[in-house]
């Protein structure tokens, strides 16, 4: 970037006040910025970092609850702060427009698209009715819609997630903006959908010249789009350099440290010799109320002591899997074996002991514990209930598990759910799985609503307990990052389909089936080049039809 | 001009000045304002209206006084926990608690308060106040003071039964329903669904003239129209904790649905449910003062507020206000309960976010 | 377009199965009475004889399904039988009244719908402002307040102390219609008042609910004014809750009716159904009850469609 060009928006000190509900806390603590014009920069923070904040600042906009406290806001000679409501509103969708995390919820469901399309360019008067549409028309087109000229005449709810993600960025470019704010545009989908948006977004913002803030969580994903990147850290800056810089040598140890999540991997491990499976999914068909069918003929296996993932995007049937394994969903047809003899379909008719081997871990640990139950009654029914412990024992056994996951007994021992973090939260969800004395659980998601650092000491929790206690595990995810640290054998589901199964190394190696394929190369990679190597290799113009192979 | 007028304009205009200088914007807009519509105000209605003006405000500051001092009170002597919540509310909040504290010992000590028994004939018919009688005689000489303090306790007490018993009727079945699911929810829905068609007053009515104006048939009456409002709100809200994974661990782990209700649900229910309360008591309460008023609630001699009103509003036309003192201890006693439950519906709603 | 037909096919059979019920239940209800109705009537110190003979009058001695299916069919061609008391047809004693009792609460409609709905949007703009906090109490206030004190307050006020409105309204076929209208002002004013705050509060939270969708944030992003973020973007989403409020609103006045036409001695539905409740006049207890609960269920049932047909996704459906 030539040092020459003007600053498009110049942030300086930038403090963001937040409610509590019972006083005003800083989430924003004083951040500079400086965009050129053209330039894009991605802002990349774990949650709370403050930087969908910051976004909304740069529109000079603070959402309810939260207010600009301090510092000062250039854009283009225009001191935001200060400006008058009607100044900034004049800015905001004219010369500064902003692309939502969910689309879905962020289209009005009331209108046509691209009536919400035309609404800002008639608004400021840039353009007639027909010719608003007919520029519309032309941006769907550009960023490759399926009928560009027909889709804007739908209404949002008619569309799919992955192209009202892209008519999105068509409404925010309508008025040819000098900034477009991207606020976590791809957080919401598939891997395979996020793809296209992304090489979307990059197209368009490159065409016009537009310049743009990228506000993410996944570093691969903002190495493709970013020029440079700011690394963000409870509501300060950690560092800012040039996206290529940043990717070879990040210099601060929190940044590194955000580098380094990516790097654990455990070796193969291979099925015992001549040993029964510990757990058979025989043929399943399932279906839930309304007939739809969400397994078909489904079959897998997991031995004692090994960790199958299964793996799939959202609507694949790999949560169904775990509801029929567990009960809450009996078998259309097909039968779950657990050590050779079948289980019951339904978790009702199933023994203490039956329910017992059979633990859970959840994805979102704020629903998975009670937060009106101490962590001593969590962890303790469990084994009260199946072991019949009570008085000093239960106690014993209690801190026992606090141990094992690593939270010093005395300290956790009364807390409520609440008072946790995310990753404690996780570890006594784990716990409680441990206190029934399982062999085998099922981890659902169990990181993906993790921060990456703390999502990675939950991994390598999970595989010394399994080393110690000798357990194995069915691992769902749609994380091909998490299935490459921790599996042994991969499944792998598309709408209730298994597509291929087999070891972990073989899976990773080519040749794959094609979905086994176009999931793997659509994960994002640390590479600023990766978008660009795969389109070319794909062929730009079928990127649509790739993702519904 | 006589001195009256004279100190409430300098008082006004002080008053805002001051509110002006300390950069106080609200206070000062509705002080100022109140200066520039008493200028109308005293040309239009004279002098009297400017004392009535002076008086309301004077009954509000009042109020606000004592709910702030009870507020203070109730932080001082309740523990940590809960003095912390009390801190946060609001005066309307505080005064609602004062003014449900106050019925409360006016309905337990009601004979000791009571200068007369509740039945008893002490002078003529609508006799005016004196110094035996705070408030004079109702329409058969009885004292309107003491039948008030006694209607503290009736028709209080009569509201609290009854919305107790629909509570109760319809929080079990609400908590039964969400976790059990299936069949047993769908007919409680559906039954829940009709009787709710049939606006309450008259459904009451319709049972109230078959069986008679006994206090047992209002309790069931009430129980029976209210007991589906509470169970379609508990039943909403248990679903919401139903579908958490917490149930569905302790389901897997073999739980019965006794303990999935008491340790699970229950305890991530009691906001809502004790804010529905309140306002079920609200509703219970003035359907059953609407009947009374009827003439179909509590039977006399028993002191009721609603037929206190219906049986004295003769009075009105004569222009005595004092009937309308039973129909105003309803709406206040209605009204505190509301504010109370605006705050803790406010507090467990700010809570989520 | 189909899926909204079945839809609203649908609701309407719900609420006519919903309606039959009550029927059965309204009719049942005095099956249950102590003794029968003969002897209910008459009391404790009839001979057996005359029981029996009101008991051959009243055809008793046919079984409760045969009379309840005989009622029905009458009660839908509004014969209602004859009243237990003065022996005239409940029927002609009913029709009058509920015009009286629908005037009195579509002058009250009439005022109340489009006031608190502006008022609600009102508050719900300038929520948490002073505004919004006075608007808030008084609402509160006039809500918690029984009708009759509302009522009589308003007598005090308006009628003994200033004589600007009569106190009784009591009606007569020759008057005008401006007459009309000043001489049921007062209840008319009472239901307002009682309706206006329910409606007013359920209007702003309404819309106070649908302010925090992100497709509102995203139309203030693109630089809508305030007055176009409520007209074009939160106004289509909001019809179907305020169809609701009102509809619901509009039931609760007819409960709120009951009350108010006996303080003011109105000649309406509600009068009479509180004497015949105080007679103990069956057939005029049913009818009555039959009636509201028929009103009340309609308006249930335009809400529910109402708000299907202004629902975009099921407008449009994919």
């Amino acid at each position: 970037m030539p040092k020459a060009k003007r600053a498009l928006l110049e942030i300086s000190g930038l403090k963001v006040e937040g409610n509590t509900g019972e006083e005003w806390v800083d989430i924003v603590k004083g951040v500079h910025l400086t965009l050129r014009r053209g330039e894009v920069m991605g802002l990349i923070g774990e949650s709370g970092a403050g930087k969908s904040t910051i976004g909304a600042a740069a529109m000079g906009y603070a959402r309810d609850g939260t207010r600009i406290s301090d510092g000062s806001i250039d854009f283009d000679g225009i001191e935001l702060t200060t400006a008058s409501e009607g100044e900034k509103r004049a800015l905001r969708g004219s010369r500064i427009a902003y692309v939502a995390q969910s689309a879905a919820a962020s289209f009005n469901p009331a209108h046509r698209i691209i009536d919400q399309h035309t609404e800002a360019p008639l608004h400021y008067r840039i353009k007639k009715r027909l010719e608003a549409q007919e520029d519309a028309m032309d941006l769907y087109e550009r960023l490759r819609l399926p009928n560009p000229r027909e889709i804007g005449f739908r209404y949002p709810h008619q569309v799919s997630g992955g192209q009202l993600q892209r008519a999105m960025t068509a409404m925010a470019m309508a008025c040819r903006p000098d900034l477009i704010i991207f606020d976590e545009p791809t957080t919401a989908l598939d891997v395979t959908t996020q793809i296209e948006v992304l090489a979307a977004i990059r197209d368009i913002v490159d065409q016009f010249d537009t310049a743009a803030i990228y506000i993410t969580h996944d570093l691969a994903v903002v190495a493709q789009m970013a020029d440079t990147i700011k690394v963000l850290l409870r509501g300060r800056e950690v560092e800012e350099a040039p996206t290529q810089e940043m990717l070879d040598g990040p210099k601060e140890d929190y940044t590194k440290s955000l580098w380094a999540v990516r790097s654990f991997r455990r070796p193969q491990k291979s099925r015992p010799n001549g040993s029964e499976p510990l757990v058979s999914v025989r043929n399943v068909d399932a279906a839930y109320t309304g007939g739809v069918k969400v397994l078909d003929q489904v079959s897998f296996e997991i031995y004692k002591g090994m960790t199958v993932a299964v793996v799939g995007e959202s609507g694949s049937g790999k949560s169904t899997a775990a509801r029929v394994i567990t009960g809450l969903l009996p078998p259309t047809a097909g039968e779950v074996l657990f050590g050779g003899d079948p289980l019951p379909p339904n978790y009702r008719n199933r023994s203490r002991d039956q329910l017992r081997q059979v633990q859970m871990i959840y994805q979102m640990a704020d629903t998975a514990l009670n937060p009106k139950v101490r962590v001593n009654e969590i962890i303790g029914r469990p084994a009260q209930f199946y072991s019949g412990l009570h008085g000093v024992k239960l106690k014993h056994r209690v801190d026992e598990l606090l141990d094992l996951i690593e939270l010093e007994p005395s300290r956790f021992y009364d807390r409520y759910p609440p008072e946790l973090s995310g990753g404690q939260k996780q570890r006594i969800g784990i716990a409680r799985a441990l206190a029934a004395d399982p062999t085998f659980i099922i981890c659902d998601e169990v990181t993906s609503a993790l921060d990456q650092l703390v999502a990675e000491g939950i991994l390598k929790l999970l595989d010394r307990l399994q080393e110690d206690l000798d357990l194995s595990y069915m691992f769902i995810t749609h994380d091909l990052a998490t299935v490459r640290s921790i599996a042994d054998e991969v499944v792998v589901m598309r709408n209730g389909l298994v597509v291929e199964q087999g070891g972990k190394e073989e899976m990773f190696r080519p040749p794959h089936h094609p979905y086994t394929d176009l999931l793997l190369s659509s994960v994002p990679e640390m590479d600023s080049n990766w978008l660009t190597t795969l389109l070319e290799e794909r062929g730009v113009d079928n990127i649509g039809d790739a993702a519904t192979v | 001009m006589n001195v009256f007028a004279v100190t409430y304009f300098a008082f006004l205009i002080i008053a805002s000045s001051f509110a002006a200088f300390q950069q106080r914007r609200g206070p000062f807009m509705i002080l100022f304002s109140l200066t520039l519509a008493s200028f109308v105000l005293a040309i239009v209605g004279g002098t009297s209206a400017l004392r009535s003006v002076a008086v309301g405000a004077g009954l509000l500051a009042f109020a606000a006084s004592i709910a702030y001092c009870f507020r203070e009170f109730l932080v001082i002597i309740m523990p940590t926990g809960i003095a912390r919540e009390l801190r946060t509310a609001p005066l309307t909040a505080a005064f609602g608690l004062f003014v449900i504290f106050t019925y409360a010992i006016a309905g337990i000590f009601a004979p000791w308060i009571a200068p007369y028994g509740e039945s008893e004939i002490i002078s003529s018919a609508f006799a005016p106040a004196d110094e035996n009688m705070l408030l004079g005689a109702d329409q058969l000489g009885r004292d309107m003071f003491s039948r008030i303090v006694y209607g503290a306790r009736n028709s209080v007490g009569l509201a609290l039964v009854a919305t107790v018993s629909a509570f109760f009727m319809g929080a079990l079945g609400g908590l039964l329903a969400a976790t059990k699911g299936g069949w047993f929810d769908q007919f409680l829905g559906r039954a829940a669904d009709v009787i709710m068609s049939i606006p309450s007053l008259i459904f009451a009515l319709l049972m109230l003239s078959i069986f008679g104006p006994r206090i047992i048939v209002i309790i069931i009456a009430v129980a029976i129209i209210y007991a589906p409002r509470v169970f379609r709100l508990t039943r909403a809200v248990a679903g919401n904790v139903v579908v958490m994974d917490y149930i569905e661990a302790a389901k897997l782990r073999g739980e019965r649905t006794w303990y999935l209700i008491r340790k699970e649900i229950l305890p991530n229910s009691t906001a809502p449910l004790v804010a529905e309360f309140g306002l079920e008591f609200c509703f219970v309460f003035l359907l059953v003062a609407g009947l009374s008023f009827l003439g179909l609630g509590i039977q006399p001699p028993t002191a009721d507020w609603g037929s206190m009103v219906r049986e004295n509003a003769t009075l009105i036309s004569f222009g005595d206000l004092t009937p309308l003192i039973p129909a105003a201890a309803i709406a206040l006693l209605t009204v505190a309960v509301n504010f109370v439950v605006d705050w803790m519906l406010f507090r467990s709603s700010g809570l989520k976010e | 377009m189909r899926d909204i037909l079945g839809l609203v096919l649908k609701r309407l059979g719900l609420g006519l199965v919903t309606l039959l019920v009550i029927s059965v239940i309204i009719f049942f209800m005095v099956e249950l009475l102590p003794g029968d109705l003969a002897q209910a009537v008459l009391g404790q110190g009839a001979t057996q004889e005359t029981v029996e003979a009101l008991r051959q009058e009243l055809g008793l001695d046919r079984p409760a399904v045969v009379r309840y299916l005989d009622w029905l069919s009458g009660a839908v061609v509004g014969d209602f039988g004859t009243s237990l008391i003065s022996g005239d047809s409940v029927g002609d004693a009913i029709s009058d009244r509920f015009l009286n009792t629908l005037f009195l609460a579509a002058y009250a409609a009439v005022i109340a719908v489009p006031l608190a709905i502006c008022l609600g949007v009102l508050v719900a703009l300038l929520r948490n402002s002073l505004f919004d906090r006075i608007a808030n109490v008084l609402t509160l206030t006039s809500i918690s307040s029984p009708e009759f004190f509302l009522g009589y307050i308003l007598i005090f006020y308006l009628a003994v102390k200033t004589g600007l409105f009569p106190a009784i309204s009591s009606l007569s076929g020759d008057m005008t219609f401006g007459e009309l209208l000043e001489r049921t002002f007062l209840p008319a004013l009472t239901l307002v008042l009682v309706v206006t705050a329910h409606m007013m509060r359920m209007t702003r939270a309404a819309i106070i609910n649908l302010l925090a969708s992100p497709y509102i944030e995203m139309a203030r992003l693109k630089g809508a004014p305030p007055w176009k973020v409520i007209a074009r973007h939160a106004l289509p989403n909001a019809w179907a809750p305020i169809i609701n409020v009102v509809a619901l609103n509009l039931a609760y006045l007819i409960t709120g009716v009951v009350l108010v036409e006996v303080v003011f001695v109105y000649p309406g539905i509600g009068q009479l159904l509180v004497d015949a409740v105080a007679k103990r006049d069956f057939p005029i207890v049913q009818a009555c009850c039959l009636i509201f609960a028929a009103t009340f269920i309609l308006l249930n049932l335009a809400a529910d469609v109402g708000a299907i047909l202004t629902n975009p996704r099921l407008r449009h459906p994919k």
